[in-house]
């Protein structure tokens, strides 16, 4: 076991865990932040998306030795403000059905905006490949994406 | 325990008489019985630091207080088709509630109470629509009556909006929350002759109504049963056995318990190899202090097992015995006219063989419960399921105790499609927090979920059908042979049953004179299961396809064909034909009939708004089909083409639904775009092999489901407008979608699809 100083969403968080102990368990089981999801732990559906320096990572294959001084964002910490136009257009369109994938798809979309604030259809398709929705929510995903994009 | 599962084991009426027409002495019992869950019953009940907030509950469903605060319950479970919003806008929309100030809180599962709370079978709106409206009519002729007494004026002049009571005359206007002390001498108005809106005067039913939960999830706040915590719980990971039946001869747990972290090993005892529905499998598990702590301690174990009756099972040898079966005569489980006859006049005679895979679930959100087994003997759960009773009574039995000592919390499900329904993970949690007496989560990874899902069975199916000298349809000889749900529990269950065989097979609708169905011996070699519209997949996968290769031959376009098969517009009982019951969803046939006439509106809807015989004239790649499940009926039209790198892309959808009275259109919708999606999953990408009875994938790149890029473009989805009884959409999208595809495909490459999923040659 080993001392970890973690920034997350801001705020410096201590923990003590193995190092191999990936970033998502850190999030869920030690720092009990809930919105992050496991789905599949082998970074092959996104649900555990966060944002290590603002670039969308799979928490579910990052071993916490690895953050380092990297800063941690969660769906918690996306938008200290209020909301992110993501969120605000994810409800105008009512995305989620189950609900449970949403906060890695908004998670892995807030990422690409900042790379690219006018993504293309294809554009999106592609960047958001790898977050499943068994829910089949991909449409409304799409529309929401490109109505933020727009704001 | 026999679950009930009316869409497999016919009508139910006695759950009926309780909660849809509960006389008024019922009425009250059932407010009564809530008072020690949610409600207080008739009668008043005070709360707050100094007893100032004041509560109504007509009845188990609603409250309304002092702060003018509506409270409704939601009973049946959230996994993602939205009747945790759905059925309480219900209520509020007949009450005249404010919508957007209404809170909705969770039922326990208590059938005393709420009745029937199994979330499946796409019946949520259709068992709950009038009972719903019921409870918010209930609260409403009280408030009309007190409103009425205070303004001495007649109740009939008046109205709820808003939640207040207007009395249109004299422009007056009150709160709920001020009538309340009048309401506690009102009596609960006679359930027979309660008036109920008209239906052109509901503002939130017929209409696009956003989830409950919408802002929560997308702020990640909204909680999943794996979310659950409690303090001093302990994370539980099994490891289960490889093979249905195998049983432990030994573990060794020393290497396990040296991870930091873990605490205990305990063992599982599993229930042979046909378990049933709601018994944990054989396993070992892992106890920590945290997930990852869990993971690794199981991957530490050493467990050597007696792997039993199926370690020498393949499925893909099963599939070639059950294809032999049907050149054989089976079980015959429908029959009309004489098929033999007639496919010995027949001109020209079809014969195709179709395959289907097994399916799993794969929920986003793997099976986890969270279980709290307290020093007073008592157990409470924290779960992500679809049928919290059951869940209650498996617990009770697993653990030997009375059920009243069992409660079930339904939390948010990370997709459920008939998964979450069995218990067994459940069962886990109470029985390992029993033995280590603290709460414990058990978690299932994705491996456990691929690995060890009630899974959707295998199928091969032929049909021979017969067309006469003029290409008229005269014979339809359709076999299908699966392992049967019942072969989970009984090893002396072979046939499907007739639940199964109702699931699009039996329930054939088209006018043909010589029908002959038969099914066929196959044994479970593992947990079967039902997947989201459940047989139908297969079933309408062949015969929508079959149908398609039919209109060819005749020269006729498919939808015409289709159209013409239907016959006459007539209304469907098969009963005479049936050799065992026709469960028909569980619903009386007479109330419920299978109308040609609403297939037909379908049909000419979708074709009308796919613009169909100008994409053919086109020649675009487009496939039709039309299917009716779960007392929905459904036409879709889906076109196909090729992407700049050859890959195939499915740019448009077209759904027509008539599911009867529309209750919340958006989420109509939803469930159309996610079934077309879903569909897409199972026609073009997943499939479970068994080798020596054990799952050979893994996770989601061996199990793979439809990504964006894959994914139908755009969904449209016309409902009809109807006043007929509504009826789910949760499943219905699914079975006719994937014959719609293939027929599609083979539009654009030429060859027809006998074999799901479609191989990469075929695209």
């Amino acid at each position: 076991m080993e001392n970890f100083t973690l920034l997350v969403n801001g705020v410096r968080r201590e923990v003590t865990a193995p190092a191999d102990m990936p970033l998502l368990w850190v999030i869920r089981d030690l720092l009990s932040l809930k919105g992050t999801k496991f789905g599949c732990g082998q970074a092959l559906c996104g649900a555990c998306t966060v944002h290590l320096d603002g670039q969308a990572v799979r928490s579910c294959s990052i071993p916490i030795a690895e953050v380092g001084e990297q800063e941690l964002t969660t769906i918690e910490g996306l938008s200290v403000e209020g909301e992110h136009p993501l969120q605000i257009a994810w409800q105008e369109h009512v995305v989620p059905q189950c609900g449970y994938c949403q906060t890695g798809q908004i998670m892995n979309a807030a990422a690409l905006l900042r790379n690219n604030p006018s993504p293309t259809e294809v554009e999106i398709e592609s960047a958001m490949a790898g977050n499943l929705c068994r829910c089949g929510t991909y449409n409304r995903i799409k529309a929401a994406i490109q109505t933020a994009s727009q704001s | 325990m026999i679950p009930k599962f009316p869409f497999l084991s016919g009508p139910k009426t006695s759950n009926r008489s309780k909660v849809f027409r509960p006389s008024r002495r019922e009425f009250l019992k059932i407010g009564s019985l809530a008072s020690g869950a949610f409600l207080i019953g008739v009668n008043f009940q005070c709360s707050g630091p100094k007893g100032e907030i004041r509560t109504f509950a007509p009845n188990a469903y609603l409250s309304i207080n002092s702060d003018n605060e509506v409270r409704i319950i939601a009973h049946r479970s959230e996994m993602g088709t939205g009747i945790r919003t759905s059925l309480p806008m219900i209520v509020a929309d007949e009450l005249g509630a404010d919508w957007k100030s209404v809170k909705i809180e969770q039922a326990v599962g208590d059938e005393a109470t709420y009745g029937d709370q199994n979330t499946d079978g796409s019946y949520s709106i259709r068992m709950f629509f009038e009972p719903m409206r019921r409870a918010g009519a209930t609260a409403r002729h009280m408030l009309l009556e007190a409103a009425g007494k205070k303004w001495e004026v007649d109740p009939a002049g008046c109205d709820t909006e808003n939640g207040q009571v207007i009395h249109a005359a004299s422009g007056q206007q009150i709160k709920f929350a001020d009538l309340i002390d009048l309401l506690q001498d009102m009596e609960i108005p006679d359930q027979e002759t309660l008036k109920l809106r008209k239906l052109s005067d509901y503002k939130l039913i017929g209409k696009d109504v956003p989830i409950y939960d919408v802002k929560d999830i997308a702020h990640g706040k909204a909680l999943f049963g794996a979310d659950m915590d409690l303090p001093g719980q302990q994370i539980a990971v099994i490891e289960r056995s490889p093979v249905v039946g195998a049983k432990v001869i030994n573990y060794a747990e020393d290497k396990a318990l040296e991870i930091p972290g873990v605490n205990r090993v305990i063992k599982i005892s599993g229930n042979g190899a046909h378990p049933g529905l709601n018994k944990p499998l054989e396993g070992i598990a892992v106890i920590a202090d945290n997930t990852w702590a869990a993971i690794k301690g199981r991957a530490a174990l050493q467990v050597e097992w007696d792997l039993g009756d199926n370690k020498d099972y393949q499925c893909a040898a099963q599939m070639e015995d059950m294809i032999r079966e049907t050149l054989e005569d089976g079980k015959l489980r429908r029959e009309k006219g004489d098929v033999k006859t007639a496919f010995g006049s027949s001109g020209t005679v079809l014969e195709k063989t179709y395959r289907a895979p097994y399916y799993a679930h794969a929920t986003i959100e793997p099976p986890a419960a969270l279980a709290h087994y307290k020093a007073d003997g008592t157990v409470e759960i924290w779960a992500p399921t679809q049928h919290p009773q059951w869940a209650r009574d498996s617990v009770a039995e697993a653990l030997e105790l009375d059920a009243a000592n069992v409660r079930v919390n339904v939390t948010l499900l990370g997709g459920g499609f008939g998964r979450k329904s069995k218990p067994d993970y459940v069962v886990e949690a109470a029985l390992l927090s029993r033995a280590i007496k603290k709460p414990v989560r058990v978690q299932w990874t994705r491996e456990d979920d691929i690995h060890h899902d009630f899974y959707h069975s295998h199928s091969a199916q032929r049909i021979k059908a017969g067309l006469d000298a003029q290409g008229k349809l005269i014979a339809w000889n359709h076999h299908t042979v699966f392992p049967a749900i019942g072969g989970t529990s009984s090893a002396d269950e072979l046939h499907p049953s007739d639940g199964e065989m109702g699931l699009g097979c039996t329930d054939f609708p088209y006018d043909v004179p010589n029908i002959r169905i038969e099914s066929h011996e196959a044994k479970a070699h593992t947990r079967i299961g039902w997947l989201r519209s459940v047989s139908n997949i297969h079933h309408a996968f062949a015969i929508s396809g079959m149908l398609d290769e039919i209109a060819e031959v005749r020269g006729m376009d498919p939808v015409e064909h289709t159209l013409s098969l239907l016959g006459e517009d007539r209304q469907l009982s098969f009963n005479e034909e049936m050799k065992g019951e026709y469960p028909n969803y569980g619903e009386d046939i007479t109330a419920y009939p299978w109308d040609t006439a609403r297939m037909k509106r379908v049909i000419e809807r979708v074709s009308t708004e796919a613009n169909w015989s100008k994409s053919i004239q086109d020649g675009k790649a487009v496939g039709f089909a039309a299917h009716k499940s779960f007392l929905t009926y459904v036409a879709c039209i889906v076109e196909v083409s090729r992407d700049e790198n050859g890959k195939i892309i499915v740019p448009v959808v077209h759904y027509a639904v008539d599911c009867g009275i529309p209750v919340n259109t958006d989420r109509i919708r939803s469930q159309f775009e996610g079934g077309a999606q879903f569909a897409s999953s199972l026609a073009m990408s997943s499939a479970i092999n068994f080798e020596n009875g054990q799952v050979r994938q893994n996770n989601f790149d061996s199990y793979q489901i439809i990504r964006m890029p894959q994914a139908p473009k755009q969904i449209y989805t016309h409902i009809i407008e109807s006043q007929e009884k509504p009826t789910g959409v949760g499943e219905p999208p699914v079975p006719p979608f994937i014959p719609a595809l293939c027929n599609a495909l083979y539009q654009l490459n030429g060859k027809r699809i006998y074999e799901l999923p479609v191989k990469e040659a075929f695209v």
